[in-house]
């Protein structure tokens, strides 16, 4: 492994291409250059916080920070899901949903990939627990916030015709039937033209990281290919979890549509 | 008929709460056709909806003496159907909306006839049928299946005079076969022959508001 260590002039000389955006918000008056400046200044600030971080956690190796900075990144995860909604559903099961969904997918996808596919040694290693599971995060984020915001549309604007099944004697799931199965295919989509696309149109960030870090090209891809499993297996978990207790909250027990719970 | 008491009503409603109405209790025989009355936005439609469950409503609705929270909710649905105004439907094709056994599709045909249709339009795109044929879809759509109290929110408003006169018809008959129907319509005529009972729901507080001013 070999690769080029960056200075901070460096960083600072790649800084300079902020300028661009900056004459482009000004030449086209965006309005933008203040919110640049705050974004970029943010950026460094956190990726600098958590590099640190992630450093002290890793020289002390030990299950009880890796955990602690693991549930600092779920609770992270679950205020995305809320803040992402177009239209929230309102009450704390619908945050309790925006929350466990990521958690329990993420959870599951990297235990199964640090405890059984990787087996490092310990198997809690944070070195490989920890970005592992910001990734299934991640993914497991946007499937979630992607069906939620399909389910929460689709009733709205099917609403007459969900009720109509309903009035004919349909139970909750039989007449939001085509709204849940088109929000688990919004859900689904991404990972599928990810996995179709890998390779030929975007070269992945973590193997682009990899490669950059020293680490042979074929070592590489074949990471890569295990994350993208797990990915695929992290985002589906999530997304039936997200459908399946979508329609439970905007539904209730007598299987009535209850778009009043809607926040609008 | 046991003479020691009256038939049980097959529909009983006590202290329904709609909105600001006052409490709305009523019985409906078999056989029998009650009119919801009131001016548009007074609640009539909510009603329906509340008493076919789609909508939350404190109060007590009885089916054959059986409270609705007994029953299974989609059970209830079946036996107490709500009939919309505005039919919705989720199938590129009527046939595809109608989910039936043997029995359903021989009655099929003759449901279809009853309100000027014939099996063809079934299978003709609904986005191309007209708003008339679509509402006549949707009471075969309803009575198909037969169930006990009919909830039928302007069933004729969509429609011309001949069609609106095998609508009525159909309503007749299905009040002869021993069905409950509960009517909202702003047809005066189609009431006045039809109904045997009338609910009048009124605004009270708005009323009082404008009284007062």
């Amino acid at each position: 492994m070999s690769y080029v260590p960056l200075d901070l002039p460096d960083l600072g000389l790649a800084a300079t291409l902020l300028v661009v955006n900056g004459v482009i918000s000004l030449a086209f008056r965006l309005g933008l250059e203040r919110s640049f400046a705050i974004a970029a200044a943010r950026m460094v600030v956190q990726l600098a916080i958590v590099g640190l971080a992630l450093k002290f956690i890793f020289e002390v190796n030990s299950p009880l920070w890796t955990a602690l900075f693991a549930l600092v990144m779920l609770a992270a995860a679950a205020y995305e899901v809320g803040a992402r909604q177009e239209r929230r559903i309102r009450g704390w099961r619908a945050l309790t949903l925006g929350a466990a969904t990521p958690f329990c997918a993420g959870l599951v996808a990297t235990l199964f990939a640090t405890a059984i596919v990787i087996g490092p040694d310990p198997w809690y290693a944070p070195r490989y627990v920890l970005p592992i599971l910001g990734m299934m995060l991640g993914n497991a984020l946007s499937g979630t916030s992607l069906v939620l915001d399909a389910v929460t549309q689709g009733a709205v604007r099917e609403r007459n015709a969900i009720e109509a099944r309903l009035a004919l004697g349909a139970t909750r799931f039989e007449a939001l039937d085509g709204v849940l199965r088109r929000a688990l295919t919004t859900g689904l989509m991404p990972i599928l033209t990810a996995m179709a696309a890998t390779g030929v149109v975007t070269l992945p960030g973590m193997m682009t990281g990899q490669i950059l870090a020293g680490i042979e090209p074929v070592a590489a891809a074949k990471y890569q290919v295990m994350i993208m499993f797990l990915i695929a297996g992290a985002t589906g978990l999530a997304v039936v979890l997200a459908g399946l207790g979508a329609v439970l909250l905007l539904t209730d027990e007598r299987h009535r549509l209850r778009l009043d719970r809607l926040a609008s | 008929m046991r003479d020691e008491s009256r038939e049980e009503p097959v529909l009983r409603v006590e202290h329904m709460r709609i909105g600001t109405l006052p409490a709305i209790s009523f019985e409906v025989a078999a056989g029998e056709c009650l009119a919801v009355e009131g001016p548009s936005g007074a609640g009539k439609t909510r009603l329906l909806k509340a008493i076919a469950d789609l909508d939350p409503a404190p109060g007590h609705i009885f089916l054959d003496g059986v409270e609705r929270l007994e029953m299974f909710a989609p059970a209830w649905r079946k036996a107490v159907r709500y009939c919309a105004a505005e039919p919705a439907w989720w199938t590129e094709t009527a046939r595809s909306a109608f989910c039936l056994d043997a029995a359903g599709a021989q009655r099929l045909e003759r449901h279809l006839a009853a309100v000027g249709l014939e099996a063809a339009d079934l299978d003709r795109p609904i986005a191309l049928l007209s708003t008339g044929e679509r509402q006549r879809l949707a009471l075969v759509r309803a009575l198909i299946d037969q169930p006990r109290v009919l909830l039928l929110d302007e069933p004729t408003t969509a429609l011309d005079v001949a069609a609106a006169a095998l609508v009525e018809e159909q309503i007749r008959y299905l009040l002869l076969a021993g069905r409950s129907v509960l009517l909202a319509s702003h047809d005066r005529g189609l009431v006045a022959r039809l109904a045997h009972l009338r609910l009048e729901l009124a605004r009270p507080v708005i009323a009082a508001a404008r009284a007062a001013s």
